[in-house]
């Protein structure tokens, strides 16, 4: 178990140390360069004018939902053209692995829209989502949650976005039992990963016009581990001097969220996998659940946005799926595509509809079947 | 010296939990998390009973001296016995001194009311005074109680749910280490011992307070060794409660559920960290740290402090903090000791001065004092 979770962690180091080199670069400036940004997007348009995404439909509702997307994207013109692949797990050396042609396709565009997947229950089975993530590097993942008008929650105007460090930290994957009963975790913080998700969230804040950024830690009994995420916080805080930088401890963030969340408005915040898995998923709980819950999974060459919600099996091909989260993590894939345009259109067109009411689907209290939905939407481009 | 009529007062947190313990007793004897029969017996001289008060940093000062006027005004019979350690950068030589003091009192009287001490963020070498005390003495068992107070209104309503967190191990085990120059390791530890002591604890304090489900929060589908291991022991323990009704949630999905239907939460128990997190959410849910209170037991001493353990260096010495979460333990205290009367006395009267709503202090969107608060709360004493 650990010699497996080792290697894993030792196998993404040479793809950090490769990076190109261009943290000492960015301190010249203060505002990060278009050639220097962290994770820029490098497609380019084919021969029809439209950029190739690669689509993973993923299971249970997913092709359902990822129908809605597609009939959305075709009335609004898009210039996105899909490329459906398959990741049904293979087996190369006796390890899990998804498909080579997946990987290529993946690559070759350099960005993909996914479903949600099942993981197979049982011994060996590490999850998909994971196996994605390592596969291509996806070292943050990038979580807004604004409340949706015409769906009530207890909480009005939120509007948070949460950055969470996705390769290593409480995840690393290395435990092991040291006696019968007795279990060591490993947190793993390093530098490298550290720089490059803070560098990110304040590339993000800036491209999303959000003046703060805020690092959320426990350096208080984690003084290592975390210590060091805050202090190389504190360092790259200094190359970005638009934006303005504080650090809160987990403990008060989750209580002033949930007492009140518009102060985080102005605020992007980062944090390590554990703190930011969970705070993620109760912002989603703020706004009404992760089935309107947009995620982006952002890594060095390649980027993947998906619906985090479950693939609910129970009511695949029933045709009753919302595809909001699917949607809005699409009009984050356009946003990173740098399709603007494009993406403000539709995205006004969904919270028109969800705003209006009449056409919303079950699990918002509505009738509606998931194409009729759609064709609110598409009608209110 | 010891009457005995106390010694069985002051059991009363337990002792229903006690006679419920399962069948099996030999089993249960030699287990590591055996309630040991001669559980707390705080000492009594001439008819009061001493007290370890650690006041804290922050708002500690001001909110433990409104908790002495009041007990003092109900002629409540406790002695304190003040140390007042501090975990602030002051400098002083002594503050490792008044630490050990303070655990010696504790272990003393088995018996503390304690505000919260303050972990400055940059001190490196030194471990938090509130981690080691809990250590130190084994306290193994936080107990947060998150409940609408009848009167103020939240976002949420009928919230009534209860927090135990192991206290002594998981990632706060400070063990950490630099690998290289940039890699660092932080450890947490899972033993089965432990998790089984306060699967135990939870579910006797289910059964004790009427409680119906013990949820299990964990992220076992991730750390699959250790969470997976606490999960386990919680449903292997929860096997010998049949009355009870026992499941487990991922935490991520369990913070995404507090938020918005915490109605369906009775009692929770989970490692360290988890704890922290979810005991703060449940906060939020009910009012903030300032209402709150909370305890940590042990097999011999029980410390009751603030729930979500906020310092408030912010409003240190503005008179604007809210004693509520401070005397709510307090009162807690007096029911472990059997002094029921004083208790529901002390808690009555709290209850009905926000319920009232005229005197509140403004983290409760009121504009009063910590001083003039703790008055109205003397009135409505009187009143009684």
């Amino acid at each position: 178990m650990i010699a497996a979770g080792r290697c894993a962690a030792l196998r993404q180091w040479p793809a950090r140390v490769g990076r190109p080199a261009f943290h000492a670069q960015a301190r010249h400036y203060s505002v990060t360069r278009e050639e220097n940004k962290v994770a820029k997007f490098p497609g380019t348009k084919g021969s029809d004018g439209k950029y190739t995404v690669s689509l993973i439909e993923g299971d249970g509702i997913g092709p359902e939902i990822s129908q809605s997307v597609k009939d959305i994207f075709h009335a609004a013109n898009a210039p996105v053209k899909w490329e459906p692949i398959d990741v049904s797990p293979v087996f190369i050396d006796g390890k899990q692995s998804i498909p080579p042609d997946a990987i290529d396709s993946i690559t070759r565009n350099f960005v993909a829209l996914k479903g949600p997947l099942a993981t197979p229950v049982g011994k060996g089975h590490v999850s998909l989502n994971l196996t994605l993530r390592r596969t291509f590097n996806l070292f943050a993942n990038v979580r807004p949650c604004k409340s949706i008008q015409g769906y009530k929650t207890p909480y009005d105007n939120v509007d948070t976005v949460l950055i969470r460090e996705n390769t290593e930290g409480e995840y690393s994957g290395i435990e092991h039992v040291v006696v019968d009963g007795v279990v060591q975790s490993i947190k793993l913080i390093t530098r490298d990963a550290c720089e490059r998700v803070l560098r990110f969230a304040f590339q993000y804040a800036q491209d999303v016009g959000k003046p703060k950024v805020r690092a959320v830690h426990k350096a208080t009994i984690m003084k290592m581990s975390d210590g060091l995420f805050l202090r190389i916080a504190q360092e790259i805080a200094k190359e970005y001097p638009n934006v303005e930088f504080d650090s809160e401890l987990l403990d008060n963030a989750c209580l002033r969220v949930v007492s009140d969340p518009t102060p985080y408005n102005d605020k992007v915040l980062v944090m390590p996998n554990l703190y930011g898995d969970i705070l993620s998923d109760m912002c989603a709980g703020l706004i009404g659940g992760l089935g309107l819950t947009p995620s982006g999974n952002i890594g060095d060459k390649c980027s993947i946005f998906e619906a985090v919600h479950g693939s609910a099996p129970d009511i695949a091909g029933k045709g009753l799926a919302n595809p909001t989260a699917l949607l809005l993590s699409s009009i984050m894939m356009l946003q990173h595509m740098g399709l603007y345009e494009h993406a403000e259109k539709i995205q006004s067109a969904i919270f028109k509809t969800l705003a209006d009411g009449t056409t919303i689907t079950g699990d918002l209290g509505g009738k509606a079947k998931t194409h009729e939905y759609a064709d609110a939407v598409i009608k209110n481009l | 010296m010891f009457s005995r009529g106390s010694q069985q007062a002051a059991q009363t947190l337990l002792r229903s939990a006690r006679t419920q313990c399962p069948a099996n007793p030999s089993v249960a004897a030699r287990s590591y998390a055996t309630i040991n029969p001669d559980i707390f017996k705080p000492t009594k001289f001439g008819g009061k009973y001493t007290v370890t008060l650690i006041p804290g940093d922050g708002i500690g000062a001001e909110v433990s001296e409104s908790v002495k006027t009041i007990f003092k005004a109900d002629n409540v019979p406790v002695e304190w016995e003040q140390v007042d350690v501090s975990g602030m950068e002051s400098g002083d030589k002594h503050s490792e001194e008044l630490f050990r003091e303070s655990i010696a009192s504790l272990r003393r009287n088995k018996l503390g009311l304690k505000g919260i001490l303050h972990t400055p963020v940059d001190r490196s070498g030194h471990q938090s005074f509130n981690v080691a005390l809990r250590q130190e003495l084994d306290i193994y068992a936080s107990i947060v109680l998150i409940k609408n107070i009848p009167g103020y209104e939240t976002r949420h309503k009928n919230v009534d749910l209860c927090i135990i967190r192991e206290n002594t191990e998981g990632e706060y085990s400070g063990l950490e280490h630099q690998s290289v120059d940039g890699v660092v390791e932080s450890l947490k530890i899972i033993t089965r011992a432990k998790s089984e002591r306060i699967a135990k604890f939870a579910f006797s304090f289910a059964l004790a307070n009427n409680r119906r489900k013990v949820t299990c929060i964990h992220k076992a589908n991730i750390m699959k060794l250790a969470d997976g291991l606490f999960r386990n022991t919680v449903r292997k323990v929860g096997e010998e409660y049949p009355t009870i009704e026992t499941n487990d949630m991922i935490v991520d999905n369990a913070s995404m559920q507090c938020v918005s239907r915490p109605q369906q939460f009775d009692v929770m128990v989970m490692p360290n960290l988890y704890g922290g997190i979810l005991s703060n959410i449940g906060a939020g849910l009910v009012g903030g740290p300032g209402i709150v209170p909370g305890c940590n037991m042990g097999r011999e001493v029980a410390v009751f402090e603030p729930g979500c353990r906020h310092v408030g260096l912010d409003i240190k010495g503005k008179d604007q903090a809210n004693p509520t979460a401070l005397i709510l333990s307090g009162s807690m205290m007096l029911r472990h000791l059997g002094l029921d009367d004083h208790a529901n006395r002390i808690s009555k009267a709290v209850y009905d001065v926000i319920a009232d709503g005229k005197v509140r202090t403004r983290d409760m969107g009121g504009a009063s004092t910590t001083h003039e608060f703790t008055r109205a709360i003397l009135d409505s004493m009187e009143k009684q």
